[in-house]
């Protein structure tokens, strides 16, 4: 079985919207894979599937063998810890500095002082915010607070790391500098990245997987493909 | 270990998330503190009324008069048969002969000088009386009437039938306002605290995102809202201990007349002051809780 499964997964939001409809896909273990498509065209759902924001409500999803669809409430955190995740819109906690952000998975998961400090100031330089670790998120460029997010995603090393429009919010130099943050992790952790954008220009000039979605239906998927905006290709 | 960690983690955070989130703890202490003092004074209000309303019924006697003639064969008789009467307080017969009261009667002048117009005593001795119920008193009196040796039974008639009725209401009106007031306290303690989570929602997706268990997640809720619970109740207890107790004072322990006399502080202000803080603690934990939990649904 391959690290990712999905198998002829149908979604239909409660209020009729379709948002994925018949997707069958693989994934193998250190894959870089982009998931394109305009708005609405159903990253997003695919990617929350993985996480098990949402449920399928026909087909499976298998992340590492567990059938995700199937996953109790009350153990979806463990599915999540082995999982990264990086949002457009950070999702930091404006309360906490970045070194608590980033700390705060691992305080939840029970894990010693010592050893949250290492793994946290091992993340935080990964991402180059070692010196940013007491500011507070409203004190960050948004570039800075992507890598914070970022930061908080690889802390647990998770196998797999979901990156939903990481750079939707930022301009080209932050959306780079991000980039290359998570092409590192992809090699040097060799991590699993799966990520939806419509960024044409770094698609393009990454030359990895990527898979076209368009209403919710699996038009293509490339190997080393390019931004595809003509459903023909 | 692990356990450890996370419960006194979640102490700090609770700690911490009550600065952090000021206004809105201020919000909860506030709307806490507001309800329980009404609470705390309903619960001293009805303590008062109650006992009150007890120490009156405790003062109604029933006086039996005994035939004046009556042997003292007779007068033990009369004795046994009260105390045979279900109703009747058998610790609170007491006899008072008449050469007792004409003692003490002429222990003033004007009664003494009344005295020596009779040649016998003209007093009749008496039996003095309680009732368990006195809700029975009538009936209690009327059977006592029947005895051989017994000339006349006196109680306070028009304040039995009058006022009995009332005491039950107001007790009763007492006690259901205060469950009232409690159950309305809680729901508006369980509201506020349930705005305060909600512009915090954000924050519990947050934790759910990153692999936090639910059960991690409501520990600093619960403890949190224990807090707050906990200092909203402190005002309303020093009100209760501080202000009643001067209140007491204040009135010299009575109120406007002498048999109705407020209970004793010490008695009443540290039991109340438990209730309130106990109802914070709890509604607060659970207010909470329960507010969190439906930002755990997925």
């Amino acid at each position: 079985m391959e690290f990712i499964e999905i198998n002829n997964v149908f979604k239909v939001y409660k209020n009729g919207v379709s948002a994925l409809a018949d997707i069958s896909l693989k994934i193998s273990k250190g894959d870089f894979v982009f998931i394109i498509g305009q708005s609405g065209s159903g990253k997003s759902t695919l990617t929350k599937l993985l996480y098990r924001e949402e449920k399928p409500n026909r087909g499976s999803v298998f992340v590492g063998g567990i059938n995700v669809g199937k996953l109790r409430n009350g153990n979806v955190y463990k599915l999540r810890r082995k999982i990264g995740v990086v949002f457009q819109d950070f999702k930091l906690l404006p309360k906490l500095t970045v070194y608590e952000n980033v700390a705060y998975p691992l305080e939840s998961y029970g894990m010693t002082k010592s050893e949250i400090r290492e793994r946290v100031k091992k993340a935080l330089d990964r991402v180059h915010l070692k010196d940013k670790m007491r500011s507070y998120p409203n004190q960050l460029s948004g570039g800075e607070q992507q890598r914070v997010c970022i930061a908080r995603a690889i802390v647990n090393e998770p196998k797999l790391i979901i990156c939903d429009e990481p750079t939707g919010d930022l301009d080209p130099k932050m959306s780079k500098e991000i980039m290359d943050v998570i092409e590192e992790i992809n090699k040097d952790l060799g991590s699993t990245i799966i990520m939806a954008t419509h960024d044409k220009t770094i698609v393009d000039k990454m030359k990895k997987r990527v898979i076209y979605l368009k209403d919710g239906v699996l038009i293509s998927d490339k190997k080393k493909g390019t931004y595809v905006e003509d459903e023909s290709v | 270990m692990r356990a450890f960690r996370i419960i006194g983690r979640s102490i700090r955070d609770a700690f911490k998330s009550v600065f952090r989130n000021f206004s809105l703890s201020m919000a909860s202490i506030s709307c806490t503190a507001v309800t329980l003092i009404i609470v705390a004074v309903a619960i001293l209000l009805t303590y008062n009324v109650n006992s009150i309303t007890k120490d009156l019924k405790d003062a109604l006697t029933i006086v039996v008069y005994v035939d004046r003639d009556a042997s003292e064969d007779d007068i033990a008789k009369v004795k046994i048969d009260l105390e045979n009467i279900n109703n009747v307080d058998t610790d609170s017969v007491r006899y008072e002969s008449k050469d007792d009261i004409k003692n003490e009667l002429i222990k003033d002048e004007q009664f003494a000088e009344l005295f020596n117009v009779f040649d016998t005593n003209p007093i009749d001795s008496r039996y003095i009386i309680r009732v368990k119920d006195v809700t029975k008193m009538a009936d209690t009196a009327s059977r006592i009437k029947e005895f051989a040796s017994v000339t006349k039974v006196e109680y306070g008639e028009s304040i039995v039938n009058r006022m009995l009725p009332m005491f039950d209401i107001v007790k009763n009106v007492s006690i259901i306002a205060v469950i009232a007031l409690i159950v309305v306290t809680c729901f508006l303690i369980g509201n506020t605290i349930k705005i305060t989570i909600f512009s915090r929602r954000q924050e519990i997706n947050i934790m759910r995102l990153v692999g936090t268990s639910n059960a991690v997640i409501k520990l600093p809720f619960l403890i949190e809202g224990f807090f707050l619970g906990i200092i909203g109740a402190i005002i309303p207890i020093l009100i209760t201990i501080f202000g009643y107790t001067f209140l007491y004072e204040f009135m010299g322990g009575k109120l406007l007349i002498e048999s109705m006399t407020l209970v004793q502080p010490d008695t009443i202000i540290y039991p109340t002051s438990l209730v309130i803080l106990i109802i914070a603690g709890i509604v607060g934990m659970f207010g909470s809780l329960n507010a969190v939990r439906r930002y755990l649904k997925i």
